[in-house]
């Protein structure tokens, strides 16, 4: 392979692995913290595409777009969490699937009233709307390299956020003794509406951030909620660091996978099932650490 | 209900469907075709949810898979044995959640409500992806399968009573094939997987092997329905494999009431006619079954079945949620 | 001398560097109470969870019957003829007494991927279950829902169900707490019973019944074996009274 095609692929991969970071940290905080499943998910990175799409359009400014976006979602995340989520705390996993199942319906068709069904595009921001050249011929968007920069940003800070901060710390002993947490004072009901809400945002941030990069069509919440089913199946719940390197090694195998393709198209049939790489990589997860690449063993 | 009132309800019930396709428009006699292929669809995952406990997302992948296999081995010119083709595509189901149980029972909780609904995904980008069978299309079956015995040919699928019949048959046979598994001790060990585990493994239970072998009933079963469901429509397309359809499966599960006998009927009937009457009045009819959804797990977990059912009359076999101290959601939260 | 049944050599388990099992050798003979005592915290309920296959140990090994049954899991050590009670009541909560015998009892069919039959035909398992039950003195509650239960009759059930497995090695984890007087007497006299024809590895916090079942006494403290004997000669031990058996009340928590 052409090492500058290979570094091409292996910043496309690093940068689709950071996002999907992004929506899976979200998903694993989620249920390392509140112990909820949340199937909907995915449905908040449509919403954040859909929003940066529409709001750039209404504010005629990226950025500005952005910011509502941001706003926006860490209120919705709020309205959910008081609305719904929270009567869920002391369900078993039946009833979390169901209701975020039954939220996924509703916030799919919610997106086909308000915006329809068709695919959309953004534009890249003007300021970084160019390419770093490579050579003669190939070169690298600027805007797809400010994207990772912006997802390491945000991924330390969580790092920090959790491991260095009171608020991190008291994160921490939600997640492992919830009834500790609520004798040392904490407001349990608060700090998980914080949570939810964070998680929330950040699924709809990485589907902003996506916009400009992938186009804007209806199915991409799904998508990107199977594919994160898949990180957290083989980083270990709870995880964020194995979120992390999980989603990192997907987002390589999933983007090589896409260019053997392109070397070896004199097959028809193995291009076709590229996409599986990502499944198969998860069956001999399953097989060799059924726990997960990074949880402790329990027996 | 009293068990004199049960009788009856029975009663009452098998007599409608019996005499259904006597007075029923066409149409209608189709639509409650469809629906008995669901109850079975239900039955199968019932199975697995309310009685063993383990909460598949990616049911339809057997549903689906089977259904593909039927529109595969078809020839285009002529129609498929059914005996044999019934035989091939409930195989084919089996085969694959052997496959795929393999591979998901080695985890449990939210890991396996992951990673059944991952695999099913998988399938689905297969089907959908690659010109195997047809693609986003689907497929077609010209020739619906058809039944001979010797030269004499009892059964026309292409007639809507007739099908009819054979979906009334294959669910009532679906319905006391769980029945008598349930009493049996294959079927105790199960429930005792749900209510504690952890508890059968240290009383000798391989419950690995147990919920292995659950898992690929549960498939065949599927795939039963899948097979019906394929020969009904003439046509399988990837969304035959897709998670809304294990949603709605799901849905009718507990609907209906989990752990019950007659949950997934009650669930498959009043879940198929309510989206039939939502497409009536709206073209976003998800929104209303998404309501519904969310206020069915809000305030109505249990479902019709826990509703019509008291305490004092429970079976044997006690609701899900009663116990579970085996495996709390809390038990399986790890450190951040 | 009868047969040894149960022998463990350096037995250890750690937790994160913490050792909660520490170098711990012991054995246990046919018709042998084998009692292990020590403060809360000293180990003894992981090192049944050891034994019984609940845990995996980190270091030594596990010998039952002369067989090296160190890390196999807990379904092939119950199904070798070990049976395991919980401390914490682990029991079928929403079944009948009976069916948790029932069910228990089962496991001693060869395999219970029978699908035809009615479970209930299965004339030897009912059987088996309806004596364990007589056993531990809750014929009268055998149609009940052990949910339905006190908390003593529930500790019932769960030597019922361990003793339903028909294991020839009981490892009893606190058999007796939270019974009441009645139902203690009648279980310490079940274990005398049951004693003539198992090995039993036996942890209690009840000195009364300790000194009245035991024949070998081992105390813990801190994961590993403080002393072992016979029960009298350890009791005059003075390290024992230092440590644990000075406070003739026993209080767990003030230890």
């Amino acid at each position: 392979m052409d090492p500058y095609i290979f570094l091409i692929q292996l910043l496309n991969g690093v940068q689709y692995g950071l996002l999907l970071f992004l929506v899976a940290s979200g998903l694993t905080l989620i249920f390392g913290i509140m112990g909820v499943i949340n199937l909907a998910h995915g449905s908040f990175y449509m919403l954040g595409a859909y929003l940066a799409w529409s709001l750039t359009a209404q504010l005629g400014n990226f950025w500005l777009a952005l910011l509502a976006g941001f706003v926006l979602s860490v209120v919705l995340g709020i309205l959910l969490e008081w609305l719904f989520i929270r009567h869920l705390y002391r369900r078993d996993h039946l009833q979390q699937v169901l209701l975020t199942y039954g939220l996924i319906l509703i916030f799919s068709e919610l997106r086909s009233i308000v915006w329809g069904d068709d695919v959309h595009s953004v534009a890249v921001p003007t300021l970084l709307a160019g390419s770093i050249p490579l050579t003669e011929t190939l070169a690298y968007p600027v805007y797809r390299v400010w994207l990772s920069i912006v997802c390491v940003v945000l991924a330390a800070g969580m790092y920090y956020l959790i491991q260095h901060t009171r608020l991190g710390m008291m994160v921490r002993a939600g997640a492992s003794n919830r009834e500790m947490t609520q004798s040392l004072g904490i407001d349990i009901g608060l700090l998980y509406r914080l949570v939810f809400a964070f998680g929330v945002a950040l699924a709809a941030f990485a589907g902003m951030l996506a916009a400009p990069v992938s186009s804007v069509f209806p199915g991409m919440g799904n998508q990107v909620l199977i594919i994160c089913f898949v990180v957290v199946v083989i980083g270990g719940i709870g995880s964020v660091k194995g979120a992390m390197a999980a989603a990192l090694l997907i987002g390589l195998v999933d983007t090589f996978g896409k260019v053997v393709e392109f070397e070896i198209s004199g097959f028809r049939v193995l291009p076709e099932l590229a996409g599986m790489s990502v499944f198969v990589m998860m069956a001999i997860v399953l097989l060799w650490r059924p726990e997960g690449l990074f949880a402790r063993r329990l027996r | 209900m009293s068990t004199r009132a049960r009788w009856i309800a029975l009663f009452v019930g098998l007599t409608l469907l019996f005499a259904f396709p006597l007075i029923g428009d066409r149409f209608y006699v189709q639509f409650v075709s469809k629906i008995l292929i669901m109850t079975i669809f239900a039955g199968s995952l019932n199975l697995l949810v309310g009685y063993t406990g383990l909460i598949s997302l990616g049911h339809a992948a057997f549903f689906g898979f089977a259904g593909y296999i039927l529109a595969l081995y078809s020839p285009d010119t002529e129609a498929a044995g059914l005996l044999t083709s019934l035989l091939l595509s409930v195989g084919s189901a089996a085969l694959l959640a052997l496959l795929i149980g393999l591979l998901v029972l080695r985890t449990g909780g939210i890991f396996f409500i992951m990673a059944t609904l991952a695999f099913a995904e998988m399938l689905f980008y297969l089907f959908h992806d690659t010109a195997i069978a047809g693609g986003s299309d689907g497929i077609y079956i010209y020739q619906r399968p058809v039944l001979m015995i010797g030269g004499w040919q009892p059964l026309d699928l292409a007639n809507s009573a007739h099908f009819y019949y054979l979906a009334l048959f294959f669910s009532l046979a679906a319905i006391a094939c769980i029945h008598m598994l349930l009493r049996s001790p294959f079927g105790h060990v199960i429930v005792g997987i749900r209510v504690n585990e952890q508890r059968m493994r240290a009383l000798g239970f391989d419950t690995y092997r147990y919920k292995l072998v659950c898992f690929v009933i549960s498939g065949a079963l599927a795939g039963l329905a899948g097979y019906l469901a394929a020969s009904q429509f003439g046509v399988v397309n990837p969304e035959t494999l897709g998670w809304h359809l294990s949603g709605s499966v799901l849905m009718m599960v507990i609907l209906g009431g989990m752990g019950t006998l007659v949950g997934p009927v009650l669930g498959a009937f009043s879940l198929m006619m309510l989206e039939e009457s939502f497409q009536s009045i709206t073209k976003h009819w998800q929104l209303l079954t998404g309501a519904v959804i969310v206020l069915v797990a809000l305030y109505l977990p249990r479902g019709f079945a826990g509703l019509l059912r008291k305490r004092a009359d429970t079976d044997k076999l006690p609701p899900p949620g009663a116990g579970g101290s085996g495996t709390p959601a809390a038990a399986e939260r790890p450190h951040v | 001398m009868s047969e040894v049944v149960l022998e463990t050599r350096d037995l250890s388990r750690h937790f994160e560097g913490l050792a909660a099992v520490d170098g711990v050798s012991l054995s246990c003979r046919m018709s042998e109470v084998h009692a292990v005592i020590g403060p809360n915290g000293a180990g003894k309920s992981t090192l049944i969870n050891l034994l019984s296959g609940d845990l995996r140990p980190s270091a030594g090994s596990v010998f039952l019957q002369g067989e090296d049954i160190t890390g196999l899991s807990s379904q092939r050590i119950s199904r070798l003829g070990v049976g395991r009670s919980y401390q914490r009541t682990n029991v079928f909560l929403p079944f009948t007494v009976f069916e948790n015998c029932r069910l228990a009892a089962q496991s001693q069919l060869d395999t219970s991927m029978r699908f035809f039959r009615q479970a209930l035909r299965y004339r030897a398992v009912s059987d088996a279950a309806m004596r364990v039950i007589e056993q531990v003195g809750l014929t009268r509650q055998a149609d009940k829902p052990v949910e339905t239960l006190s908390h003593g009759e529930q500790r019932q059930v769960e030597i019922a169900i361990t003793l339903a497995t028909a294991p020839s090695l009981l490892l009893l984890d606190e058999p007796l707490a939270g019974m009441g007087a009645e139902e203690s007497v009648q279980i310490v006299e079940l274990l005398r019973t049951l004693a003539i024809d198992h090995a039993i590895l036996l942890v209690e916090h009840d000195m009364d019944a300790v000194f009245a079942l035991a024949n070998t006494l081992t105390v813990m403290v801190n994961g590993a074996v403080l002393e072992s004997g016979e029960p009298q000669a350890v009791r005059s031990n003075r390290l024992v009274q230092f440590a644990y058996l000075g406070e003739h009340d026993f209080e767990p928590n003030r230890v």
